[in-house]
This record gives C-alpha cells, sequence and structure tokens, in this order.
C-alpha cells in the first residue's frame, strides 16, 4: 500500500525541497518550510543514521531505537522520508532525480562531501538551473578550519556565548544542547527564502554558505563591537544586568520554584517597594539607581528571603499588577501549560506510529493569513519510499519491487 | 575582490522596509538589510531613546549603546514625530509605499494613533506589518511588560543554564532579543512568499516568548516523552545518557577554559583516544585510560562513577595546557573541542578574518570608523553585507 502524501497547503506549497545531512542546523531550516506547506523530502540511510535518531535521549519510553528519539521527532514534523544508499550508483542517480524536480536541496554534510557523491550544487545547477542550494557547517565552506568537524554544543562555546553565561567566580555554565545550530536554522531560513525570491528574479539558481559559527557571531554582535570599541572584554555577571537593579532570579515556595523580578528606574522601585511593604523595602537608600546598585548583594539577599515564603504564580501576578517586571522561571513542564504559549498553540500535538502523541514546537510566529501547522509527525526511516518514487517519480512497481530487493533502499 | 560590496545583487534589493522598533525588533530589520532589503528607520525628535541602553561605547565624538549600533547598521534613518498628526500622516503616506513596517510597541498602540494594521491594510493591501512583542499581540499576557530576564525565564531558557547550587541564571549579554529578531526575520520572509502568490500583506505577529522555544532544543521533550525536568548543571552537559551521567563539557586550562567532552560513536572515539594519547605523549594518561576500549565504550550507557574516573585525570592535565595549545592539538589529534572564547578570542579567529565577517563603518555619535560582524551571507561564493569588509590581511 502506498503511503498517500499529505495535502500541502500554505505560502511554500510550491516549494519541493531535498533534504540530506542530520542534527539541527539543516533539518530544521526544512522543519520551518515544511510547516509553511512546502514538500521537504528527507534522503536518509539506515547504513549512516541521523545522529538525531540515535545518540540524543529521550526515547519514548526511555528506551533508545531509532523510530523513538524525541529529538528527530521535533526536527522533522511534516517531512517525508526517502532511505536511499548514496554509495550505490542506483540510490544516487534517483537522488538526482529528487533534486531534478526541486527548488530547493538544504545539506549539511562536511564541505565536498555532496561533490564527491555527485550531488553537490554546481553538478545539480547544470541539471536544474533554479536550484538553491543551502550548504550549512560549523564553520563556512573556505578558510582554514572549513573542514574542522564539530560538535554545535562546542560551537557555542567557541562563539562566545559559554563565556558569558554564569557566575563571576565560578566556571562557565553550558547552553542546553546545541543552542548555535537554531541560530543558524533562523539565518538559513531567511536566505533560502531569499534565494528564492532571486531565483525569481533572475532565473538563476544560486549555492548559499552558511557558517554557523558566523550566525553566532551576529548573536555575540553588541559584545564584540564593545571589544572593537573600547578593548572591553565583556563576562559573566549571574543575573546581574547594566540597564536594571534589582534584576535577579529569586526563590519561591517549593523545590526549584523561581521567578524573575528586574526594576528599570526608580519609579518602578517605589512601586514594589509599596507592594512588599515591608520595612527595609522602605529604607531612602534604595530609593535611587545608585544606592541599589552600591548595595546590591544585600538587596538580593532581602528580596529572596521575601520571594522565599510566597507561592510563585501568585508573586509574579501581585508583581505585573504593580507594574513591576516579572515572570516565572518557567521549567519544562510548566511551558506546556504557560498560558501565552498555550494561547499561541506554540505545542503542537501529533500521533506517530512509534512514538504515539507527542508534542512538537510549531512556528514561534503566526502568519494569520497563511498559518503554519504541524500537521504529522516525523517520517520514519523510508516511510514514504513507494509514494515517493512510484507516486513522485514514476518508478513502476516492477521496478519499485526490483529495489526493494537490491541494497538501493537500505 | 575585499572592499567590493555587492549591493546591487542582494536577493531582495528593490523592497522596502520602515523600521519603527525598539531593542526587541531592531535584529529584524538589520536581517532584511542584510538580505538587501532598504530599511528605513524612523526616530522619534530627540533620536531613539535605545541609544542610551547600556553598555555603550564611546569614541571622540560621544557614545552610543553597542546593541543599537550592532543592530541598526545599515539602516538610514528618518526623524519623524508619530505624537503628531502631521508626522502620523507622513508616515501614512511612506507606508504606502513600501512593502514592510516593522514595530515592537504595546500590542494596540498603533491602533490608538490611528496607525494601525486596519488602516496600514487599507492603503496599502500588498504592506506586510510584523510585529515584535514580548508575549504577541493577543492572548493573556498580550501587553504584559517583559525585559531580557523575564523572556528568557517564561520562555524556558533560564530554568537550564545556571550552577545547581545557586539559583537559575540567564546569559549576561540578552540573548531573547536576537531570538525574537531572527525568528521575526523568518516569518516576514515567509509572508512575503505568500504575497508574492496572492498580492495581499499580512500582520506577522511574533511573539518573544514562543521565540525561545527553539532555543531550547529538545528540553521540553524530556518532560513530554518522561514527565522529566532537566535540572542545570553548570559546565555539564545532562541528556546524553540513559544513567543520568552528567559529561563534563567545561575544562579550566592555564589561561581560560576549553570544551570537550567524551563521545560516542566513530568521531567521539577518535576524539577520545586522541585526548589519551595527547595526555600519554606528556606523561600524564593513567593506565585505566590507557588501557580503555574504546571500540565498545558507549556514552549512552556508561555509569556516573566510570565517567568521574575518567574525567578526573582528564581535568589535571588539561590544567596544564593554553587555549592555543589545545585547538593546535584537537586539529592535529582529531578531537572534538574548541576553546571557551571571550569577545577578544573570536575578534582575532583566523576563520572569521579568512571568510571576511568582519565590516567598518563610520559612525558619526562616535566620530570614528567601527568594525562589527557582517558578512554572514555568501552567495555563490560572493560575500553579502551592508558594509564593506575589512580585509583578512589588515587584521
Amino acid at each position: 500500500m502506498i503511503a498517500s502524501l499529505p495535502d500541502r497547503k500554505g505560502p511554500l506549497s510550491e516549494v519541493h525541497v531535498v533534504e540530506f545531512g542530520g542534527y539541527g542546523a539543516g533539518p530544521a531550516v526544512g522543519k520551518s518550510l515544511a510547516e509553511h506547506g512546502a514538500e521537504v523530502i528527507r534522503v536518509e540511510s539506515m547504513l549512516r543514521l541521523d545522529g538525531f535518531r540515535t545518540n540524543y535521549p529521550p526515547y519514548t519510553g526511555n528506551v533508545p531505537g531509532v523510530e523513538r528519539a524525541a529529538m528527530f521527532a521535533i526536527t522533522n514534523d511534516n517531512k517525508l522520508s526517502v532511505s536511499l544508499n548514496l554509495k550505490s550508483d542506483k540510490g544516487r542517480e534517483l537522488a538526482i532525480r529528487l533534486i531534478e524536480r526541486a527548488e530547493v536541496v538544504v545539506e549539511n554534510f562536511t564541505p565536498g562531501a555532496m561533490d564527491r557523491l555527485g550531488l553537490g550544487h554546481d553538478a545539480m545547477v547544470a541539471r536544474n538551473p533554479k536550484l538553491v542550494t543551502l550548504s550549512t557547517c560549523n564553520q563556512g565552506r573556505t578558510g582554514p578550519q572549513a573542514k574542522r568537524a564539530g560538535f554545535g554544543s562546542h560551537l557555542t562555546s567557541l562563539s562566545g556565548f559559554t563565556e558569558l553565561t554564569g557566575w563571576p567566580d565560578r566556571q562557565p555554565s553550558l547552553l542546553w544542547g546545541p543552542y548555535i545550530d537554531y541560530i543558524a536554522v533562523a539565518y538559513g531560513a531567511v536566505a533560502v527564502l531569499a534565494g528564492l525570491e532571486q531565483v525569481r528574479r533572475t532565473g538563476a539558481g544560486c549555492h548559499i554558505d552558511l557558517s554557523q559559527y558566523e550566525t553566532g557571531v551576529q548573536f555575540m554582535a553588541p559584545a564584540l563591537v564593545r571589544y572593537f570599541a573600547n578593548g572591553e572584554v565583556m563576562d559573566r555577571q549571574g543575573n546581574r544586568d547594566e540597564n536594571a537593579v534589582p534584576h535577579g532570579v529569586f526563590p519561591c515556595v517549593g523545590e526549584q520554584r523561581w521567578c524573575a523580578i528586574s526594576i528599570h528606574d526608580d519609579a518602578e522601585w517605589s512601586r514594589f517597594a509599596s507592594e512588599v511593604g515591608e520595612p527595609w523595602a522602605k529604607e531612602p537608600e534604595f530609593t535611587t539607581v545608585g544606592g541599589r546598585r552600591e548595595k546590591e548583594d544585600r538587596l538580593e539577599e532581602l528580596i529572596a528571603t521575601w520571594t522565599s515564603t510566597q507561592l510563585r504564580e501568585t508573586l509574579v501576578e501581585r508583581m505585573r499588577r504593580a507594574g513591576v517586571h516579572s515572570a516565572p522561571v518557567n521549567d519544562m513542564g510548566d511551558l506546556y501549560c504557560d498560558p501565552q504559549l498555550t494561547f499561541r498553540n506554540s505545542f503542537q500535538r501529533v500521533d506517530h506510529p512509534v512514538m504515539g502523541m507527542h508534542a512538537v514546537p510549531g512556528p514561534p510566529y503566526i502568519l494569520p493569513e497563511s498559518p503554519g501547522k504541524v500537521t504529522h509527525g516525523a517520517p520514519m526511516v523510508g516511510q514514504h519510499n513507494e509514494a515517493v518514487l512510484c507516486g513522485i517519480l514514476g518508478l513502476s512497481n516492477a521496478e519499485f519491487e526490483e529495489l526493494e530487493k537490491s541494497d538501493v533502499l537500505e | 575582490m575585499a572592499g567590493s560590496v555587492e549591493q546591487n545583487s542582494a536577493p531582495l534589493s528593490g523592497l522596502r522596509a520602515l523600521d519603527l522598533t525598539g531593542e526587541l525588533g531592531w535584529l529584524l530589520g538589520r536581517i532584511l538589510a542584510d538580505v538587501g532589503v532598504e530599511v528605513q528607520k524612523l526616530d522619534p525628535p530627540g533620536g531613539d531613546p535605545g541609544r542610551n541602553l547600556a553598555p555603550v561605547i564611546e569614541g571622540p565624538a560621544g557614545t552610543i549603546s553597542a546593541a543599537w549600533v550592532a543592530y541598526n547598521m545599515g539602516k538610514s534613518r528618518l526623524d519623524l514625530d508619530l505624537g503628531t498628526s502631521e508626522g502620523r500622516e507622513r508616515f501614512l503616506d511612506l507606508a504606502s509605499e513600501v512593502d514592510f513596517v516593522l514595530e515592537s510597541e504595546e500590542p494596540g498602540i498603533l491602533d490608538s494613533f490611528g496607525i494601525g494594521w486596519d488602516e496600514l491594510h487599507k492603503r496599502n493591501p500588498a504592506l506586510i506589518l510584523t510585529s515584535v512583542t514580548p508575549y504577541g499581540q493577543d492572548g493573556p499576557l498580550a501587553g504584559t511588560p517583559a525585559s531580557d530576564i523575564e523572556l528568557m525565564s517564561a520562555g524556558g531558557a533560564v530554568w537550564l543554564t545556571g550552577d545547581a547550587d545557586r539559583p537559575p541564571v540567564r546569559m549576561t549579554l540578552p540573548q531573547s532579543v536576537c531570538w525574537a529578531g531572527s525568528y521575526a526575520a523568518v516569518g516576514t520572509m515567509i509572508a512575503y512568499h505568500h504575497r508574492q502568490m496572492t498580492g495581499q500583506g499580512q500582520h506577522v505577529d511574533m511573539a518573544a516568548q514562543a521565540g525561545l522555544l527553539p532555543a531550547l532544543v529538545h528540553a521540553p521533550s524530556f518532560f513530554d516523552l518522561l514527565g522529566e525536568n532537566p535540572l542545570r548543571a553548570g559546565g555539564y552537559l545532562v541528556g546524553r545518557n540513559i544513567n543520568g551521567a552528567a559529561m563534563r563539557n567545561i575544562w579550566p586550562c592555564r589561561d581560560g577554559y576549553v570544551t570537550w567532552a567524551i563521545y560516542g560513536g566513530a568521531a567521539g572515539r577518535q576524539s577520545n583516544r586522541g585526548m589519551v594519547e595527547w595526555m600519554d605523549d606528556n606523561g600524564m594518561a593513567p593506565e585505566s585510560l590507557k588501557n580503555m576500549d574504546w571500540s565498545t565504550f558507549d556514552v549512552a550507557t556508561v555509569t556516573l562513577a566510570e565517567v568521574s574516573e575518567m574525567e578526573s585525570a582528564i581535568a589535571a592535565f588539561l590544567e596544564t595546557v593554553t587555549k592555543a595549545e589545545f585547538l593546535e592539538q584537537a586539529d592535529v589529534r582529531r578531537m572534538l573541542g574548541y576553546v571557551v572564547s571571550t569577545a577578544a578570542d573570536i575578534a582575532v579567529d583566523d576563520q572569521l578574518a579568512a571568510r571576511e565577517v568582519w565590516s567598518e563603518e563610520f559612525v558619526p555619535e562616535l566620530g570614528e570608523t567601527l568594525r562589527f560582524p557582517d558578512g554572514w551571507l555568501r552567495i555563490d561564493g560572493l560575500r553579502q553585507g551592508v558594509a564593506s569588509p575589512v580585509s583578512g590581511g589588515e587584521q
């Protein structure tokens, strides 16, 4: 039985994407396009599985498995999967036929790998002159470090983020996961969508060379211009800030319940102080920025003592009503019931043959006239072989059965 | 040729945007400028108050906010007083001729001035209005003010970082503005493709809180699948091991920190082996590490005790090396790791210089030329950017 191809609607419904590679930075670009209607065909293989299928807990039921990994599921929703052994001639030929009918290729192999497979942009654009190829890797396709392999979590440190996270008297703290990959995802999606517009204007395809490092550096820009202008090297300051005082994360009643509070001017302090109502809040030295800055250690202790007897939700609500900046430090469970994220349908639930119902984060932006949707869960390896090879490329049943017996669809 | 800016070949050249945003939206307009949109920033009388946002940088002619200058590069500027009816009429005239309007006011503010979505759409049906706000245009928290620490907290990022024995922390450099701006640019580009299909603009609603979900990657899934809440673990990486073992990722060295971890997989095994060989060459590899059979080592199932024993020997060794030595040996021995860079390290990075990432532009507020990160987009080998690159040789 041919698995049916999902109906696609939306502004990108005329865009066909073929995706090679794994992990985050390439495939999450495909996800962004697929959620607004693009047809995204993942070319993968049991011979070289995506690391997001194999190396990253959590797995459904805490049991590792190729079709059980959340990391893959949340990065590849709305896509089709074709398993092609790219080491076989026939596998490469089928990949080329998919690329010939595509508008976009997204790949994040190490630089040069697509060329060696005969699938590089120059070879493909000769067959498909309007093709946009996005190549994304750690540090770009050129330059002395182009060939250097590395993980996104480490690249996050090379790009300066880690050094700026944590306490000044302690070693730096890691950010969660491959933080920088998802910076490159936003820039990569913009680049592909801009590339498609360039094709519309010029009729000529193009090759985008995206370095994850360089996109990370954009998020570091204020620290870098500060260094270039004045030679100042920014460092981590715990939760403190140069614009607001106090500015921190404070404990509330319960295990690991925290809230953020920040005071941005003297008027906001006075609103905060009346809401607190304690004698310390009325001390004159705290009424000015300078006074609060000078006694910041003591002030933080007083606030923490005060907040630690209060329920987080009640406290945040009181602060907001009083016109004081405040928010809960949402833990991962809190996110799923956060009233605002729920209102925006930020997590969408889809079914999956192995994982069952699970949550997938949808687009963070809302486009009222062309809303993005998580319509179906991530594909299983080769789930759409027949639908794509017969239904889209037009192979006969006999040809398909022959392929299934060979090593081409492994 | 270094020094040439391929402005005319930029993919979106000829399109125009009016940028009314504050801090939360600066990067959105910057990214549109990066891909060729002509972005005009509208400033209130007396100038954008964001110019004073700390930290400020200093030049011979005065000071300017570091974030302001970095994220408003490549935009032209026009003073316009939206507090007057002439100013609002002028704005509506300008908006009727552009492709995008970008704003980050509290929801409803533009409407109350008579220059909101309904009016803009009536005058220019093809216009795309992108609003970047803390929580979005609608819903229970719409209109609630939030600065970076509230957004990082409500978005789940703060929960995941910091040392276990202290409160969770946010990154000292504000990040929510960057996630909001960059993902708003994606939404704006998708709306542009919708317009190419239908001729119609729309009101793109970007919420900075939701913009942080991509940064959390799979952390929320631990709760969704297993009911677990991954707890911050300082310089250790959690969530890669089914026994809950945390893998050390940050190691003090002689002049700062390096990042490296014991890994699985083929590349990981080579990386582990490379580290032990380097230690051994310096007489610092204990027998237990030298005798490790990396071919059967599985990072997903190793126990906490085994990891701790290996890591203590590695930590003692890495304290004897410099960042530069680590980078050099990582290359030679195929170890997967980098240095934990400061701004000063990034400024002299050979790869960024070779790729012409840095541009220079004269900043009137400073009275001097400022270097800033620019050329992230390369199309057919040509470096794009809002200004001319500093060539590699000038570093």
